[in-house]
């Protein structure tokens, strides 16, 4: 397969989730299941076109970049900037390769899941619509090779987790939910957007390649490296948007009120990832100061939502937290240097992410049937604290998320043990080459956290006793659509399918495939190497794997402590600890913090706004409008007595009245000339003056009534009586017009006598 | 009186055109009073024999030639003419109107 081919395919792959998404808009009503078959058989087709891209690109191609472009618009020399060329294009190199195949994966067994899960919703049609859009656009981020389209198809991911998070809109809570996660996204958009203008203007071209080439021929933002930090940060502010980072990261708890398959596709392995796609794209063009950031955001955003996961009791909303630490965990492998280990988690964390959601989907969706059939619409199926002991009921859904469960916390042989080893021993190199230890203390303590949680969230759902047990007699197995799904992502877990050795990522296909890429910054502001990077790792991967399997093992024994062997009791040290547990309850306040600032200030402004533009704006616009009746009107209908505009206007008049008498009398007085001419001069003047005053007085529109059209008038008249008048003659006598015409020979007689 | 009597006693000019106004006056006032069409006409004739006397009169005292007479044959035979032409139309009026009282026929008036 040639190289062209691939690059074919790669676009017939982008397109044809587009191809379901338009044909279901419009038709869904009138096929057959609203078409869910059709859209769900793309996505199976183009799994299997991108399953052979992957297989061709990695076999055949393995180090090269496969890229197309095409001038798409030429605005010639544009003034002030230079020459303007917009260039689209597509490329596949196998970064792109690896992320096109996860997307597909997730997005198929998704489409496949929701068949089961949205059985009979009201929008059905609709929702497989969106998930195609939104498919479409999350493989145009991946296959794009310039920030141009990337930042399309980054909106219309924006757009279509709007549609989804708010598919069930008739909910307020749902739509509040989509359009938080649309203002948040938006605000790290802006950032994004400007970074991509600030290379755009420096380099003008959109292309990764040419813009990362050019840079390192020493061309860089209005030629300081910190302007090259600055560049590299604003591009990460998308980022953090998208891929939910502190201090962005509150849309993305929100976002659970869309169906729970959304949840799995968008906000667990595909949307949110995009963020972090992002970052490993332009990783060459970081500086170790970008970098740095990138790793402390990321090391935040690590943590602070582990804290808050152990606290909630919707076993969604703790998936949710997990998904952000997740994500900050892959942002903080990027920012330590740690490149191919941060994608791979990406990957890994993908597939267990789906499918830690779906299984939630699966309970959630087993509980509504049960709730259903008992009648009972209080209670929440999604809280934990309603669930319990499933496991005998929902054997295949409880194993496999004990899978997932696994591979999240780093259990040896699952493949979220090898990414989040490499990232763990990542930080530690970080730590030993820049001191800045604060990064590896608080990633370690957030595995902790993680598989603490994780467990927390499978012993109450699945295990121990169910608290209503006529309830819990009704609860079923979920039908096949929904659990092969299950079974894929849990197979998925398996360590073989990244590395055949279950303790070293680093000897798969995946580090293979995925060297990190030189650097192309100066080198005074680069990041370590990846030599003296690679050395570092060395040292510390044995105390990487030591303690990572250590803190596991602590999170998943305290788990076990607490809440089934009961030897702690959650409720007592809850109670002992109340100002902390309120905290990490509450989310540690960050809504309560951005409505009171963000929000509020808002809000505010919007309020500042439309007070300038209610008084001061209109102000201006009806204020010359009154004016202008003014001087047409004239002032005396206009106003009343005593109205200090009234007054103003006079004395403006009266002023421009004086100067217009000035200009004409002096205007008209000769040079040399006698007293008495100028005292004339002086009151022809005066009357000018008057007489502008007099018309400024009445209007205009009074000058015009009564002077212009009293003349009008008055001639009429005039005519009108005179025309009377002669008419008595017109008697129609012949003998009284030679009268006439005989009175006329006479007095002309008399005239010319 | 005496000063009257003498004048009328030495005819001259001034006596013809005496004549020749009273003449016209009355021509005049028969165009201008009378309704009858023909009266009117009767009238017109008065106006231009009027006329004829002042040609004659003027001839005769001053110039003494017959300038005048040949003008005053001229005017008699424009005379039969118009009188001719005048007294169709009046016929034409009659046949149209059933009447040739120049007061009824006003239809050129507004």
């Amino acid at each position: 397969m040639s190289a062209e081919t691939i690059l074919h395919l790669s676009a017939v792959v982008l397109l044809l989730p587009f191809l379901g998404f338009a044909i279901l808009i419009f038709f869904s009503k009138r096929l057959p299941r609203q078409g869910d078959w059709l859209e769900t058989g793309i996505l199976f087709v183009g799994l299997i076109l991108s399953v052979l891209i992957f297989a061709v690109k990695l076999g055949s191609y393995h180090d090269e970049t496969l890229q197309t472009s095409f001038t798409w618009v030429n605005f010639g020399i544009v003034p002030g900037f230079g020459p303007m060329t917009m260039t689209l294009g597509l490329m596949v190199d196998n970064l792109a390769a690896i992320m096109v195949v996860a997307v597909y994966i997730v997005s198929s067994f998704v489409h496949l899941f929701s068949i089961g899960y949205m059985h009979g919703d009201v929008r059905y049609g609709r929702y497989f619509a969106n998930l195609g859009l939104f498919t479409f656009s999350m493989l145009g981020i991946v296959v794009t090779n310039n920030f141009f389209m990337m930042y399309v198809f980054w909106e219309l991911v924006g757009l279509s987790s709007y549609l989804l998070i708010g598919h069930w809109f008739e909910k307020k809570s749902a739509s509040d939910a989509g359009k938080k996660a649309f203002i948040v996204n938006r605000v790290g958009d802006i950032g994004m957007f400007t970074g991509i203008l600030l290379l755009f203007a420096t380099f003008h071209t959109f292309t990764f390649e040419t813009i990362f080439s050019a840079i390192k021929a020493g061309n860089i933002p209005l030629g300081s490296e910190a302007w090259l930090t600055a560049a590299g940060l604003l591009i990460f502010c998308g980022a953090v948007g998208k891929s939910a980072q502190f201090p962005l990261h509150v849309w993305l708890p929100d976002a659970m009120e869309g169906p729970t398959p959304v949840s799995a596709l968008i906000h667990a392995a595909t949307m949110v990832a995009a963020g972090v796609y992002l970052v490993a794209r332009t990783f060459p063009m970081m500086t170790a100061d970008a970098l740095n950031w990138i790793a402390i955001i990321g090391a935040i955003t690590a943590f602070i939502p582990a804290t808050i996961a152990i606290a909630q009791n919707d076993i969604k909303k703790v998936l949710a937290y997990s998904t952000i630490s997740q994500l900050g965990y892959m942002m903080m492998g990027l920012g330590v240097g740690a490149f191919t280990a941060g994608f791979f988690h990406l990957t890994t964390h993908a597939m267990f992410k789906a499918g830690l959601f779906l299984g939630s989907g699966s309970v959630i969706h087993a509980m509504h049937h049960a709730l259903h059939h008992a009648g009972d619409h209080q209670t929440d199926a999604q809280d934990i604290r309603n669930l319990g002991g499933l496991r005998s009921k929902m054997p295949i859904t409880f194993w496999t998320f004990v899978a997932y469960t696994l591979a999240i916390s780093g259990v040896p042989f699952t493949s979220g043990f090898l990414s989040k080893d490499e990232i763990l021993a990542g930080t530690l190199a970080y730590g030993d080459l820049t001191g800045r230890w604060y990064i590896p203390v608080i990633a370690f303590l957030s595995a902790a956290l993680t598989a603490f949680y994780m467990f927390r969230l499978v012993i109450l759902t699945f295990l121990g006793e169910h608290k209503d047990h006529h309830r819990f007699e009704a609860i079923r197995e979920s039908p096949w659509t929904m659990t092969v799904p299950l079974i894929v992502f849990a197979v998925l877990c398996f360590f073989a399918f990244y590395s055949f050795n279950p303790f070293g990522a680093s000897s798969g296909w995946f580090y293979a495939a995925m060297p990190r890429p030189e650097t192309v910054v100066p080198a005074s502001v680069a990041a370590a190497g990846v030599e003296s990077f690679e050395t570092a790792l060395h040292h510390s991967h044995a105390t990487a794997m030591g303690l990572s399997l250590t803190v596991a093992a602590l999170g998943v024994l305290i788990a076990f402590l607490t809440y089934y062997w009961k030897k702690i009791s959650a409720d007592a040290l809850a109670e002992r600890l109340r100002p902390i547990y309120l905290f990490l309850v509450n989310k540690w306040y960050f809504d309560e913090l951005y409505h009171a600032t963000f929000v509020r200030g808002t809000i505010g402004l919007a309020k500042v706004s439309r007070w300038f533009d209610d008084v001061i704006v209109d102000g201006i616009v009806n204020g010359s409008a009154s004016w202008i009746r003014g001087v047409t009107l004239g002032t005396k209908r206009n106003w009343g007595e005593g109205n200090l505009a009234a007054i103003f206007y006079m004395v403006v008049m009266g002023a421009i009245s004086l100067y217009v008498g000035w200009v004409v009398g002096v205007g008209l007085m000769p040079v040399e000339t006698s007293l008495g001419a100028m005292i004339g001069y002086a009151l022809l003047g005066l009357a000018v003056a008057a007489l502008t005053f007099f018309l400024f007085y009445v209007g205009v529109g009074g000058f015009d009534n009564s002077i212009v059209d009293g003349l009008v008038n008055a001639t009429a008249y005039l005519a009108g009586f005179f025309g009377l008048l002669t008419r008595r003659l017109q008697t129609g006598k012949v003998q009284t017009y030679l009268a006439f015409v005989i009175l006329g020979v006479m007095i002309f007689f008399l005239w010319f006598r | 009186m005496h000063n009257f009597v003498q004048w009328l006693q030495t005819p001259g000019l001034n006596h013809f055109l005496i004549i020749s106004g009273i003449l016209f006056s009355l021509g005049i006032f028969a165009i201008l009073t009378r309704r009858n069409a023909i009266m009117v006409l009767m009238g017109i004739e008065l106006v231009l024999n009027a006329a004829n006397i002042n040609f004659l009169a003027f001839s005769r005292f001053t110039t003494g030639t017959l300038d005048g007479q040949v003008f005053a044959i001229f005017v008699i035979i424009l005379a039969a003419a118009e009188a001719a032409i005048a007294l169709a139309i009046v016929l034409n009026i009659y046949q149209n109107f059933n009447t040739i009282n120049v007061d009824e026929i006003s239809q050129l008036r507004d």
